[in-house]
């Protein structure tokens, strides 16, 4: 079966026999993004997490099919180096990473929830990123949420001023 | 080169410019150090020594033409932040920006790979000496280089930011290796002094940073060579199961597959897909010999101090036969539960074999492989990946040998890795801990007689990290006695006796080995002690610390801590705080937890860390290992725990394998670094050494009552 959808804004199609195939290894292996990562396949770890029009979605739970129409964007179309999504720059900013792996579902985890509630409170960071991080870094990552989110509102600000 | 030249303490290989790269290799052969500074080591004290492969000449250095130096690490970068503090440590020597250094993994046909592994906190302290030596060299040749060259004398020279200054003008070293054939060989030159240094001891950001935070490819996982295909291997849900048969008929149609290979102690399948790969798997029938009825009580009975094969190792007094006070503590089977499975991507050609991993084991891993293919050392290239995790997981890979099999049988380069639920029931598991600690004290409250015998499965021990002369100490288990010695050195008598247990299913190196649980024994047996005595848990303990270097150093940790973190032993609306200290490979933690229990669950608000690593090559990065280790710590301690049920091992998945989350961490982590000696030592597992006994003494404090095993949690609710 064909299925066609977006991926970080370029068109993207795909013939797979199996379209419950997950999406995260779509992403992974048949389309070579590799920012995306496969911790459990069960959706008990987070760090597949991506945006499926905006929201946050576990990929290695979600059959392929579900993408036919869609947008998706992974960590590679959040920012880059230049242009840097305000979480990522927030991230870089408290030195959150340690081993890393963990770090991408973290991050579109977070970017989906500043999009919902753009100034979260202790109580919505914690009910809402319930990943796992083996090397502990959630005190920084904490920080850096609050952080992101103070950036976010300044880009705002700077918009609604030059336009 | 005058053959008579006196030979430097470190010989060096030096290339000329290579095609159009320009490129300047470094290597050297480094000293084996004495097995016995080894043995001393690993056992609890000082810093493991960096050991070469033996293969010569080791690469260190590459200069590119685009006038970036490649620095080959022989350590692994698995988030402790080794390559920032190898940047830092080379860059200063060399004179030059850091952002000029790149840090990357010595493939092992570089010959810079650790004989032993990545692990035991040694990394930076290891490199601390011969790294800088290293790039010190380079800029020496260099200079000397440009000397010859440019025709001027060397007083008129100077490296600056990544330049050669010369009489107002500059060249960069990329211009100067373009005009050279052969480097000239220089003698180690003396180090800077330490006050001179500009970017050792700063808090650079991790050079991994960009990489991490946008998603590049760097990790084992992330491999993709072209032709790859997909391998699978069929593990045992039962411990102790051994192969009898396999039924592949059905599996061998399946869509995708390619091939199944049938071996002596493995079947695998190859499909052209991760997921064709796995329901292939799924569908072979094995038949194991597995027995059923093994369950959590008896490898608890089987823990009981008493039961091993003890070794005491300290001594200055008997057994305690009528304790005052006696306690028990036990420690659950933990798992690693890094983030990245294991995995591997393995290429097997007629030209030898070539594998990409996460790895803590590089040499080792070279040796299985070649072993197993029958080929020549030099014919295996290990290339090492970032890993997504280590903590001591990746000590063992024999997941690459079997790749290498797969690869070599359908003649094209194979990816494999671990599902999660693979990786929680072939995990080589932290051990189950119990321990047994009686002591007397003198009639002004001081404690009198210590005795502490503590058993455990197998850490170090039938371990093919170390050669077999360095996994015992005394014919104790080096792993589980981490955190064993007793750091109360004016205690009058102490005697400590290490229990070895065998297990059913393996046990291994789990960040800090025995730390956490010996700590947790020893720490709050302190605080009980303290309370029987009538005395401030703080003071109690700086008055058993004994009058030395490491006794001073020791006590400034405690001091400190308590101080910044204002300790009492008192309980203030609803919040206790808890106490706790250790020495670990040289270096001493102190933490004060600062909780309270809300609707039956530990709710951690704050933790003070107070640690003493000496140099700190970059505060920032070991705040940041102090942070990790006290929530990986609580995580510990609080919630994790393995069972065994009916001769399996559970859970396997995250989730009912409960861990901590953001939600579960203190909202403030404040760490204080102290300076008790010149040079860096250990810091990635020091600091999970208090957490566990600084929660259970907090605990204590509300509810009155002791939490004596781990998970907290658990045991909470059983109280
Ligand atoms: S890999 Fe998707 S949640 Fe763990
Ligand atoms: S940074 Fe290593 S798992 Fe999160």
């Amino acid at each position: 079966m064909t299925i066609n959808f977006t991926l970080n804004g370029s068109a993207e199609t795909v013939t797979l026999s199996d379209d419950m195939t997950p999406l995260l290894w779509v992403i992974r292996d048949i389309l070579g993004q590799k920012g995306t990562k496969f911790g459990c396949g069960k959706a008990a770890c987070g760090a597949c997490t991506i945006h499926v029009n905006g929201e946050a979605v576990r990929s290695c739970s979600y059959p392929i099919k579900f993408a036919e129409g869609k947008k998706v964007v992974t960590i590679e179309g959040l920012g880059t180096l230049d242009n840097p999504h305000p979480v990522q720059q927030a991230w870089v900013e408290k030195v959150v990473p340690q081993c890393g792996y963990c770090q991408p579902g973290f991050m579109m985890a977070t970017a989906a929830l500043l999009e919902k509630i753009p100034n979260p409170t202790d109580e919505d960071i914690d009910k809402n990123i319930i990943n796992i991080c083996r090397c502990g870094t959630y005190y920084r990552m904490r920080k850096a949420i609050q952080r992101a989110a103070e950036i976010k509102a300044n880009e705002l600000i700077e918009t609604s001023k030059t336009s | 080169m005058g053959e008579n030249k006196k030979v430097s303490r470190r010989k060096f290989l030096v290339r000329g410019a290579v095609g159009t790269a320009g490129v300047l290799a470094v290597g050297t052969y480094l000293f084996r150090n004495p097995i016995r500074r080894q043995i001393l080591a690993y056992a609890n004290s000082a810093d493991s020594p960096y050991m070469g492969s033996g293969v010569e000449p080791l690469l260190w250095f590459e200069l590119t033409s685009a006038n970036k130096i490649r620095l080959y690490s022989p350590k692994v970068e698995m988030g402790q932040g080794t390559f920032t503090g190898m940047a830092q440590l080379a860059a200063d020597e060399l004179e030059v920006p850091i952002a000029m250094i790149k840090v990357v993994h010595a493939p092992s046909i570089t010959g810079n790979i650790d004989s032993f592994a990545t692990g035991g906190s040694t990394s930076i302290a290891s490199l601390w000496m011969p790294l800088r030596e290293l790039a010190a060299t380079m800029r020496e040749m260099i200079l000397a280089a440009a000397v010859e060259n440019l025709g001027v004398p060397k007083s008129d020279l100077k490296i600056k930011n990544g330049v050669i200054k010369v009489n107002g003008e500059q060249i960069t070293f990329a211009e100067l290796a373009e005009k050279i054939s052969e480097w000239p060989e220089v003698d180690t030159p003396e180090l800077k002094k330490i006050s001179d240094y500009k970017i050792i001891g700063k808090s650079v950001p991790r050079v991994d940073l960009d990489d991490k935070v946008f998603g590049a490819p760097i990790f084992g996982m992330d491999v993709d060579i072209p032709n790859m295909v997909y391998g699978a291997v069929v593990r045992p849900e039962h411990i102790g199961a051994t192969f009898i048969t396999a039924d592949v008929s059905k599996a061998q149609n399946m869509p995708g597959v390619l091939k199944i290979v049938e071996e002596e102690d493995f079947v695998g399948v190859i499909a052209k897909s991760f997921i064709e790969a796995e329901n292939a798997k799924h569908a072979i029938k094995v038949t194991w010999d597995a027995p059923t009825n093994l369950q959590l009580a008896d490898i608890e009975n089987k823990m009981k101090v008493g039961n091993g094969k003890p070794t005491i190792i300290q001594k200055n007094g008997a057994e305690i036969s009528d304790p005052e006070v006696q306690m028990e503590f036990t420690t659950p089977i933990g798992a690693h539960a890094q983030i990245e499975p294991n995995g591997v991507v393995a290429n097997v050609t007629e030209e030898g074999a070539t594998l990409y991993l996460s790895t803590q084991v590089v040499a080792i891993t070279q040796k299985e492989v070649a072993k197993r293919l029958e080929l020549d050392t030099e014919k295996v290239n290990i290339v090492p990946t970032f890993l997504g995790g280590g903590f001591g997981r990746r000590l063992h890979t024999p997941h690459a040998m079997q790749a290498a099999v797969m690869s070599k049988a359908v003649g094209k380069p194979v990816k494999y890795f671990f599902s999660r639920k693979e990786e929680f029931q072939h995990d080589m598991f932290r051990p189950p801990t119990h321990h047994v600690l009686k002591a007397n004290l003198t009639d002004d409250g001081n404690i009198a007689h210590l005795q502490h015998d503590f058993s455990s499965g197998d850490v170090a021990i039938d371990s093919a990290l170390l050669p077999s002369a360095l996994n015992s100490f005394l014919g104790a288990d080096v792993g589980a006695i981490r955190g064993g010695f007793c750091q109360y050195l004016n205690i009058p008598k102490i005697r400590t006796t290490s229990w070895h247990v065998e297990l059913p299913f393996a046990t291994s190196w789990w960040r800090s080995l025995g730390l956490l649980a010996n700590t947790f024994a020893w720490e709050s047996f302190m605080d009980v002690l303290a309370e029987k005595a009538g005395k401030n848990p703080v003071d109690f303990r700086l008055a058993h610390i004994q009058n030395d270097k490491s006794g001073e150093r020791l006590c400034n940790v405690i001091k400190t801590a308590a101080e910044k973190a204002g300790y009492q032993d008192t309980v203030i609306n609803g919040k206790a705080m808890g106490f706790a200290a250790s020495t670990d490979a040289g270096t001493p933690c102190a933490q004060v937890v600062e909780l309270s229990i809300v609707e039956n669950q530990i709710k951690i608000h704050k933790v003070t860390c107070v640690l003493d690593p000496g140099l700190a090559v970059n505060p920032d990065q070991v705040r940041a290992q102090c942070e990790g280790a006290i929530i990986m710590g609580i995580s510990a301690s609080v919630f994790e725990k393995m069972t065994v049920k009916d001769g399996q091992l559970n859970p396997t998945i995250y989730g009912p394998y409960q861990m901590a989350l953001l939600k579960h961490a203190p909202k403030e982590i404040e760490v204080i670094l102290l300076q008790g000696r010149e040079t860096p030592g250990p810091v990635g597992e020091p600091p999970l050494g208090p957490i566990g006994a600084a929660i259970a003494n907090a605990v204590y404090r509300i509810t009155n009552k002791r939490l004596t095993s781990m998970p907290f949690q658990e045991a909470l609710q059983n109280m």
